[in-house]
Formats: structure tokens, C-alpha cells, sequence
């Protein structure tokens, strides 16, 4: 295998997707990216100079509706199923510092 | 029992769907424990369900082309108030508010549904060994895996557990298991049906479709649940023709292609290659020669038919996987990011938000998703998104052009849905890219946005059932399924026989 990605790279994308890894996770991760970029290599050496990309299999257009107020999901219900709420509304730890 | 033959023996009284229901718990309360297709039993529910078909059919009321029908869902699919879990620890317990669209539509076709199937964990997998609950085995033979993601699904048709299943498909997550259990699997056009209430993984590939024994249930059960849908701004607004009266139209004069890139390279060459050792010239890797011979069988049996068949070419079709395993990547690492422990699902609970969301996700994905998150997010990030990503689109541009001037010459395309018959559980979980490598055939269409089906035809060396796949332009799910009855009615020896 390759090592088109290196441990570091590996923890910097980690902390990019908010997910923690051992050193030895973070080894194995790197080489197996490392391989499924490899097979990519077919991709990646392919001259595309012209052609435009396809984000979507169809030409996607905005879709509206008419602005009448209906009924949504019942609060209560979503709530029900948050893992903290306070006061009708989803609670969080401290977004800035230590918790009280 | 046919999922048709159910309903029709429902509506004509000759059968109660209580009854109907009561033998469908019955084998999967005999049957489950050894094949783990289900995450989820919803027996009192399926009961309810069957009785209220009853009394309306015993008011003389109208009941759907469904009625009592046992339908199984693949888990990742909302059913409200019913937990939904896409068998991750990250949605254990969770009970979503609403249910998806396709679940009322099937309800409304007089289905009842009978519980909540197993799959790859978020439908990250081709073996459903990446469940959170454990697997799946195929009921063919229990020392194989039944294909995934959608597993749990196929191997409830396959058992007989239920006549009918939803599953989901991103890069073939219905037909490769299809294949693998002996069943028929349907991958309808992207936005044929509403994506509504099915949890995403990558929002531009995935599109839900049918699990039958028979063409003609897969063909019954699409048909109830596609159509527009205003809950889904991807939803196509176009008209649709029945399809079952497709069915027994024959082949006659249909040009059938087949897709020599996906068939190791052209149609069965005799130099006495065994499949594995590499790549074929212009073609994918790792397609076995006994799946290749039944594609072969196929190809001739429509030819007998009256099909004008040959063989055409796709190049960029190669590319697929490599494309593909970088686009559905990319998107799930965004569509997962909405895991934060915040609004639903697992939370473990640290000092601030922050280390709140990493501690949860790193406790609730898991390591096949992550996997995923962390490829996508590598893939989209800066320094390597036009090399990767954007490339990776530029090739989905490519291979548009490429089905659109094949689909000049020949109305429909033939291959391999899946490059072998089911392998041993524990096969290819050491190797995630040999695993991946199981998608070889699926992906194209997913990346096009059209539709494709298996088909049961014939067995393997193994012994075991072997797909074939025929694909089509956008919007031709009616011709597609007339090919694959063509195909069934051809079908060698003891063919859907579980």
C-alpha cells in the first residue's frame, strides 16, 4: 500500500469530521484511504479539461410551494425523542468553556 | 405465496389477512433466530393492521392491490412512533415523528407490515455484516453473507418471511443482495420515488425500491409506491404508465445490449481466464466466469426470445467505482454531520458542545462509517477537492454522454449485477476495498440516475443463485421489467425456489 496519507493528515481530516482515533486507528485508517485512493488513480489521471461536472442525475430546478401556514411536526413529539431539553428547546453543554 | 397471489386470495375472502399474517409471524418467529433478517418484529402491529383489511373487506369497502400483503422495511426507512435505528447505536431507541412516504403508500395499497430488516450500518456495506446488531445470513445457505446494504430485506423475501420488501440503493444496495439471496430487486429511476423519510446517506444516488420472489411482485409493489411526491423536492412529476401489463408482452425485436466493460471485457471469451486474476482488457475486474456463463445464458435465452442482441461498449463504465467511491463518500460525510448528539439519537455527554459532539460520534458510528466520513471529508477538503471530488463528477458527466449514445443503438443493457454468488461471512471484512469491490456492477447506475433490475437466472458452481441485471435509460422501469419476466420465464431449472 501507498502512503498517499500520512498519520497526520489522518488526524487532521478527523478533526475536520468530529471523530477521535487511537494512533494505531489513525495507521490503519491512513492505509486504507491510502488504498481506495490508489484505485482511484484511474479517475484521478483522466484528463476531464471540458467537460462539465454532474452533481446530480437530474437538471435540478428550485421547487416551491404556495407560503401557507400548516401544520408541522408537533414540538412536543421532537422533543420527546432529543437527549436534553429545557424549557421547549433543545439543550446543549456550554458551547464556550467549561460546564458550571 | 406470491405477494399477487396473496392479495388476490385476500380480496376474493378465500384467505383472511389475519391468517395471512399469523403464518408470516409464525415463520419468522421459527425461522429468524438462525437468519437474523429482521431488527425489528412489529407483530401486534401487523395484526392491527391485517384485522382493520378484514373489516374492510367485510364492509364491502375498496381494499388497496396490496391488501394484506406482508411487506418487511429495510430499518432505515421512518416508520413513526417505531423505532428506526439504519442499525447504528448513533439512532438506538430512536422513534422518528413522521413516516416516510413510501410506508403510507403502502398502508394505503392495503399492505401490512411486518417488522424493520437488518442492514449495513447508515446502508454503508455489500454484506450487512456491518450492522451494529450483528448480521445477517442468507437463507440459501447460512454460512454466506446475503449481500447488503439492504440484506436483512432480501433475506426476508428469500425466506419467505414476507412477500415483500423495501430496500434502499446508493451504489446497489438492492440488487446486489437481490442477486446474492435469489430474489428480485429493483432499483427504479432516481426521483421515481419519493426519497421522503428515508434516512440519507448520499442524497444524489440514493432511491428506494422493491424486494419480490417474482418480476410481477417486485412490478406490483414499485407501482405502489412510485409517483410524484411534494415532500421531496427531487420527486419527478411525470406521468407513469401501469407496468404490469407489460409483463407478458415478450422481447420480440428488442435491441438488448450487452455491456461488454461490466462482462470481463466482451461477451464469454473462451481463454480460460478464472475470473480473478485482474482485469480483462477494457473491462472491470473480479467478474467470476460462472456469473459471466449465465449472463451468456441470458443473452442467448432472450436472442431465442426474438431479441436482436449484441454487444456494445461503455468505456468510462470502468470508472465507475472509483467515481462512485469518491462522490458517496463526500455526501455522507455531509448528510452525517447532522449526528451531533443535539436533536435526537445518542448523546455522551462531556464538558462543551464541542467535545460533546466528537465524544458521541466517535462512541456511536461504526468503524465502516467512519471509514466513509473520513474518506469523504479527505475528498472534500482543501488541496484535493478538484482532484478527487471534482473529477469524480466530471466522469459522472462522462458516462451520461457515453448511456445516452448507447442507448441510441440498443433499448436495453444486460451484465452481471454482482461480480460473484455470496460469499462467506467474514470473506472480505479484512479488506474494505475488496469489499467495495462488489459494487463494480451496480454503481453505473446510480451515478446515470436510472433504473436497473436482478433477476434470478440459474446458479453458480457454487450452487448458489446468480443475477443478472438489465439496465435502461431514465423513465424505462416498464421495459426493464418486461426484459426481466422475459428473463424469469427463461430462467433454468428450479429458478426463485427458495
Amino acid at each position: 500500500m501507498s502512503g498517499r496519507i500520512s498519520r497526520d493528515e489522518a488526524a487532521h481530516v478527523a478533526r475536520l469530521a468530529r471523530l477521535r482515533f487511537s494512533d494505531s486507528e489513525l495507521d490503519e485508517l491512513a492505509a486504507q484511504l491510502s488504498a481506495v485512493l490508489d484505485h482511484a488513480a484511474d479517475v484521478e489521471a483522466l484528463d476531464v479539461s471540458g467537460i462539465e461536472p454532474t452533481s446530480h442525475p437530474q437538471p435540478l430546478t428550485d421547487v416551491t410551494r404556495a407560503d401557507e401556514v400548516r401544520p408541522s411536526l408537533a414540538r412536543d413529539e421532537v422533543l420527546a425523542q432529543a437527549p436534553s431539553v429545557a424549557e421547549g428547546q433543545f439543550r446543549v453543554p456550554p458551547i464556550l468553556g467549561e460546564a458550571p | 405465496m406470491t405477494a399477487l397471489g396473496v392479495a388476490a386470495a385476500v380480496a376474493s375472502g378465500e384467505r383472511t389477512a389475519r391468517s395471512v399474517a399469523e403464518d408470516c409471524l409464525d415463520r419468522i418467529g421459527e425461522g429468524d433466530g438462525e437468519i437474523g433478517a429482521f431488527n425489528l418484529v412489529l407483530a401486534e402491529e401487523a395484526l392491527a393492521d391485517a384485522d382493520r383489511v378484514d373489516a374492510a373487506l367485510d364492509r364491502g369497502e375498496p381494499v388497496g392491490p396490496l391488501a394484506g400483503v406482508p411487506v418487511a422495511l429495510k430499518d432505515n426507512l421512518c416508520t413513526r412512533g417505531i423505532p428506526t435505528t439504519c442499525s447504528s447505536r448513533m439512532l438506538e431507541g430512536w422513534r422518528p415523528p413522521y413516516s416516510a412516504t413510501v410506508v403510507e403508500r403502502l398502508r394505503a395499497a392495503g399492505a401490512v407490515i411486518v417488522g424493520k430488516t437488518n442492514l449495513d450500518e447508515f446502508a454503508m456495506g455489500s454484506s450487512t455484516e456491518n450492522s451494529a446488531f450483528g448480521p445477517t445470513r442468507n437463507p440459501r445457505d447460512t454460512s454466506r453473507v446475503p449481500g447488503g446494504s439492504s440484506g436483512g430485506s432480501a433475506a426476508a423475501v428469500a425466506a419467505g418471511f414476507a412477500a415483500l420488501a423495501l430496500g434502499s440503493d446508493t451504489g446497489g444496495s438492492i440488487r446486489q443482495p437481490a442477486a446474492l439471496c435469489g430474489v428480485v430487486g429493483m432499483k427504479p429511476t432516481y426521483g421515481r420515488v419519493s426519497r421522503y423519510g428515508l434516512i440519507a446517506f448520499a442524497s444524489s444516488l440514493d432511491q428506494i425500491g422493491p424486494f419480490g420472489a417474482t418480476v410481477a411482485d417486485a412490478a406490483a409493489c414499485y407501482q405502489a409506491i412510485a409517483g410524484h411526491d411534494p415532500l421531496d423536492s427531487t420527486s419527478l412529476d411525470r406521468p407513469q404508465e401501469p407496468v404490469e401489463g407489460a409483463l407478458a408482452d415478450g422481447v420480440d425485436g428488442l435491441r438488448v445490449g450487452v455491456l461488454a466493460e461490466l462482462c470481463g471485457g466482451g461477451p464469454r471469451q473462451e481463454t480460460g481466464r478464472t475470473g480473478n486474476d485482474g482485469p480483462a482488457a477494457g473491462g472491470v475486474e473480479g467478474v467470476a466466469d460462472d456469473v459471466l456463463s449465465r449472463v451468456q445464458d441470458a443473452a442467448e435465452a432472450l436472442e431465442q426470445a426474438g431479441a436482436d442482441v449484441r454487444t456494445v461498449s461503455v468505456p468510462s463504465a470502468v470508472l465507475g467505482l472509483s467515481a462512485y467511491y469518491l462522490i458517496a463518500p463526500a455526501e455522507a460525510s455531509s448528510n452525517l454531520a447532522r449526528y451531533d448528539g443535539v436533536r435526537y439519537g445518542l448523546r455522551v455527554d462531556a464538558a462543551n458542545a464541542a467535545e460533546m459532539n466528537v465524544a458521541t460520534r466517535t462512541a456511536g458510528f461504526g468503524a465502516e462509517v467512519k471509514r466513509r466520513i473520513m474518506l469523504g471529508t479527505y475528498a472534500l477538503s482543501a488541496g484535493y477537492y478538484d482532484a478527487f471530488y471534482g473529477k469524480a463528477l466530471r466522469v459522472r458527466t462522462l458516462m451520461l454522454q457515453e448511456f445516452a449514445a448507447v442507448y441510441e443503438d440498443v433499448d436495453v443493457l444486460l451484465c452481471p449485477t454482482a461480480p460473484t454468488t455470496a460469499f462467506e461471512l467474514g470473506a472480505k471484512t479484512a479488506d474494505p476495498l475488496l469489499m467495495y469491490l462488489n459494487d463494480v456492477c451496480t454503481i453505473p447506475s446510480n451515478l446515470t440516475g436510472h433504473p436497473a433490475i436482478s433477476v434470478p437466472f440459474g446458479r453458480g458452481d457454487d450452487g448458489l443463485p446468480v443475477g443478472v441485471q438489465v439496465m435502461g435509460p431514465a423513465l424505462s422501469e416498464r421495459l426493464i421489467l418486461k426484459v426481466a419476466a422475459a428473463l424469469e420465464r427463461a430462467a433454468p431449472g428450479d429458478g426463485n425456489a427458495p
